[in-house]
């Protein structure tokens, strides 16, 4: 049973508008001043991309929210779309000394939502170009952070995307109801409107431009395209219609297309794009969702506040379980066979139990991987290593095996996935590049 | 239980908390709903002579908030009562036959001309009230005419007025001191010469609380423009409660009774007012933030407390902090004390090392790879800010050093105290020191 709804503006507010996670107007300076104002603030050191939190909670609890959100894109400019999505609760709130209060921590995402939904940043007086071109390949997380910074010091960049609009997964990876309002588009228009920043879509590396001209036109190259291919289950019947990766589904109803919603839907995975698609889908109108991880609960990659969430939307969630294979059902929609596992020795096991589970719809959300099928006829692109994991490999500073080849954001071995993860490599490789230039000049 | 009963210049009641005279006491209706909530006694809102004052139609009050939005100080715009004095006898004298058993004082205000006292004073007598209070400190709008804080800033004008009124009243006269003075000791030897019962204090102090940015405007803002107003609620309590202490531990004005004002939000901040000499206590802003009220909060709260140190009366109670009260130069230099801070309690906010290590002594050391502090008593003078700073209660302690040496001065601890009267580095000493006794 398949049913087609598009993420229309009356959808969004019908059923997204109540999973917006938001403090009350009135309630923003009395959690305001219930931070302690730490020196050396744990959660600023926790902080991947070191906003000064204490600093910008007191200018809010002094009624400056336009000053609070100035002070967190001073450290990050992605302060919008990370008040949004950052897992607080194991970052900079795990950390707070407030987290064994009754009250539990400062609430330190809401107000940084507080200080950043209502104003649109201010554009700082440019400062003057100088000679520096850098390109950047990719307009996500990474790369406009990488973006941004640069120009503000005055170097000119390209920032080329495959697509046709800036934002990356930010754009079309995330749950609809953390950006709702477009904030990620709003966002990543604001970062690349600097004078310093030219925008080129539609321009995928390999097919449209090749490593070799980049690394001839510009004193450095920043890689930052993400993780365009999702990993497959490698299990029979996974191509079957009904079968879909989460991301690019998402991205598609992200898009305002009418996607299938199926009644009873299985997810495959246990991270946060799992919970997202589960999210959406079960808001979208499915009666029943699934949420099947091979592993423990502990073990997901979805925090402890995201599979509540889940839960509070009626999606269950199945740990020590997987997908063997994938076949049509008799009477329409699909059959699962789902193996059991167990846990011994801190190693999930096959039990030797398996059966079969009826679906309408089946999304995978197991992961991506770097995407190469455009990287072959360049030679140069070929010649970047790689590291185990599959993903490009850099040094502490962001620094491939080739010379003046930069990587950031997810695309780049030493990142995790998280979009504050993406704008901390973004600002380590910003510093790399500046101090290379300099040495050169020097 | 331990008793509450109060008895303050002759005039008893229930317990030792008035309503202080202000809008709370303005009229019958309020008076009543005081009376009602439990309320020991009231100074009934400030006559004048006819025709009464007119008050502002905007804004009377501007406020400054403390966290999570309390207001931690109050000012105010507004005069004594703008209604005929002969309606306010005519409700003062049904209030006071309904409620015998409270308190009823009258505030007055009148000019220093003998007509209005002579004329107006029996006639307060004969509504049954208690006492008088002289409004000698209202430091806004009345003191342009002469009265209010005019009179109470000058201690002849003090001695005057109240000999005055005492001449044209067998009732109890207390004297409310404006705090707007120099030295609160000159206004209260002067109602006492004058003949005053008891004095009470504190009014409010002058103030401009705040100016709006947006419209460069004082508030409370009447059409663009402010003015000083009086300032009261919790923020004034310690200026309220020096000047108590002043007047009780002042071997001239011994046994002057006191009536204590200023920022009495709690049963504590009544408990301290009264431990520090006062009779009794009168009340105002945290009536006016939450309602009459708190007054059981206030009086449950201090009976509980009495209970638990084995108070009974409040006559008990009254004056035993006077004696702890002294000159700096009285105070014990051999005494040494070092921060403690808790490990177990800390929770690492780093506040008490900032504060000591950029504006004390350096004293607090960030043990390494950690966010735990210690003391380091070679450099700790003992000054408090740590624990003022932090945010964790009964996390960091003074501890008293009782023997041994002191590692910062490298001098042995001497058990018996030494002040600067007898302090060998005192220049000039004891001689031209001595203030005290």
């Amino acid at each position: 049973m398949m049913e087609r709804h598009a993420l229309t503006e009356a959808t969004v507010a019908e059923r997204f508008r109540g999973m917006e996670a938001r403090l009350p107007e009135i309630d923003v300076p009395v959690e305001a001043e219930r931070c302690f104002y730490c020196y050396d603030a744990p959660c600023t050191r926790s902080c991947p991309a070191a906003i000064d939190i204490p600093a910008f909670i007191r200018a809010l609890a002094l009624g400056q929210p336009a000053r609070a959100a100035s002070i967190i894109l001073r450290e990050n400019p992605l302060g919008m779309s990370c008040a949004r999505v950052c897992p607080v609760e194991t970052l900079c709130e795990e950390i707070c000394v407030r987290a064994s209060d009754a009250g539990g921590p400062v609430r330190i995402g809401l107000l940084q939502r507080a200080a950043m939904s209502e104003c649109a940043p201010k554009a700082a007086t440019p400062v003057p170009v100088t000679n520096t071109r850098v390109a950047v390949v990719g307009a996500g997380p990474a790369g406009m952070t990488v973006a941004r910074l640069l120009a503000e010091a005055g170097v000119q960049v390209s920032v080329l995307d495959a697509g046709d609009r800036p934002g990356g997964l930010n754009e079309t990876g995330i749950a609809a109801y953390k950006m709702l309002d477009d904030a990620a588009q709003k966002e990543a228009t604001w970062l690349l409107d600097h004078p310093h920043i030219m925008f080129r879509g539609q321009m995928a590396l390999g097919n449209d431009v090749t490593l070799a001209s980049l690394r001839e036109q510009y004193h450095a190259v920043v890689l930052a395209m993400g993780l365009a291919g999702q990993r497959r289950l490698a299990i029979p019947g996974e191509d079957l219609p009904g079968v879909a990766a989460a991301v690019p589904f998402i991205a598609a109803m992200r898009r305002g297309e009418a996607v299938a919603v199926g009644k009873k839907v299985l997810v495959i995975g246990g991270g946060m794009t799992a919970i997202d698609i589960a999210i959406q889908i079960r808001l979208l109108g499915a009666e029943e969702v699934h949420i099947c991880y091979r592993r423990g609960i502990g073990d997901m990659g979805a925090s402890a506040h995201e599979r509540q969430l889940a839960r509070e939307q009626g999606v269950l969630i199945h740990p020590g379980l997987r997908p063997l294979e994938i076949r049509e059902a008799a009477g329409g929609g699909l059959d699962a066979l789902m193996q059991s596992l167990r846990e011994e020795d801190g190693k999930w096991i096959a039990s030797g139990k398996s059966e079969f589970w009826h679906a309408d719809q089946i999304f995978t959300a197991i992961g991506q991987g770097l995407d190469r099928s455009a990287w072959r006829g360049d030679a140069e692109l070929m010649s970047l290593a790689l590291d185990a994991q599959g993903k490009i490999a850099v040094d502490d500073a962001g620094h491939t095996n080739l010379p003046g080849v930069w990587a950031a954001g997810d695309c780049a071995g030493r990142s995790s996935d998280l979009t504050v993860h993406a704008v901390a490599d973004g600002k380590r490789v910003v510093d790399a590049i500046l101090a290379a230039r300099k040495q050169e000049a020097a | 239980m331990a008793s509450l009963y109060s008895s303050f210049v002759g005039i008893s009641s229930p317990n030792p908390f008035w309503l202080a005279s202000a809008p709370p006491t303005d009229r019958e209706v309020n008076v009543e709903r005081a009376f009602a909530a439990g309320w020991g006694g009231v100074v009934w809102k400030t006559l004048g002579i006819d025709p009464p004052v007119v008050n502002v139609n905007g804004p009377r009050y501007g406020f400054w908030r403390g966290d999570n939005q309390r207001v931690q100080g109050f000012n105010n715009i507004e005069l004594i009562s703008d209604r005929a004095i002969g309606s306010n006898l005519e409700e003062i004298a049904r209030v006071k036959a309904r409620w015998p058993d409270r308190a009823l004082v009258v505030s007055v205000m009148f000019p220093l001309e003998e007509e209005h006292w002579a004329r107006w004073l029996p006639e307060i007598e004969a509504t049954g009230a208690d006492g008088i209070e002289l409004n000698l400190g209202c430091p806004h709008g009345m003191s342009e005419r002469g009265m209010g804080s005019a009179m109470g800033q000058a201690p002849q004008l003090v001695e005057a007025v109240t000999r005055m009124a005492k001449a044209h009243t067998r009732l109890p006269v207390i004297v409310k001191l404006t705090p707007n003075v120099t030295d609160i000791t000159w206004s209260a030897s002067a109602a006492k010469t004058g003949g005053a019962d008891a004095v009470s204090l504190i009014n409010t102090i002058n103030s401009l609380i705040r100016v709006d940015l947006d419209t460069m405007a004082p508030e409370p803002c009447i059409d663009g423009k402010g003015t000083h107003g009086g300032y009261c609620g919790p923020a004034v309590k310690p200026i309220a409660l020096h000047m108590v202490a002043e007047i009780a531990r002042n071997q001239v004005l011994a046994g002057l009774p006191i009536s204590g004002i200023g920022g009495i939000t709690s049963w504590r901040d009544a408990a301290e007012f009264l431990a520090l000499g006062a009779g009794n206590v009168q009340v105002c802003t945290a009536a006016m933030l939450y309602g009459f009220r708190i007054i059981e909060d206030l009086a449950e709260g201090l009976a509980a407390w009495m209970d638990e140190k084995g108070y009974a009366s409040v006559a008990e109670l009254q004056g035993r902090a006077v004696a702890n009260v002294r000159d700096w130069n009285r105070l014990n230099l051999n005494y040494v004390t070092k921060a403690k801070i808790d490990a177990e309690r800390c929770i690492g906010c780093g506040r008490c090392f900032i504060a000591c290590e950029d504006t004390s002594h350096q004293a607090i050391a960030r043990l390494p790879d950690s966010t735990a502090y210690q003391v380091k008593p070679e450099d700790c003078v003992g000054c408090n800010l740590c624990v003022a700073v932090c945010p964790v209660p009964n996390c960091i302690d003074m501890l008293p050093m009782r023997t041994g040496t002191d590692p910062r001065t490298g001098s042995p601890i001497r058990s018996a105290p030494m002040s600067w009267l007898e302090h060998p580095e005192n220049p000039v000493g004891a001689v031209a020191c001595k203030t005290e006794e």
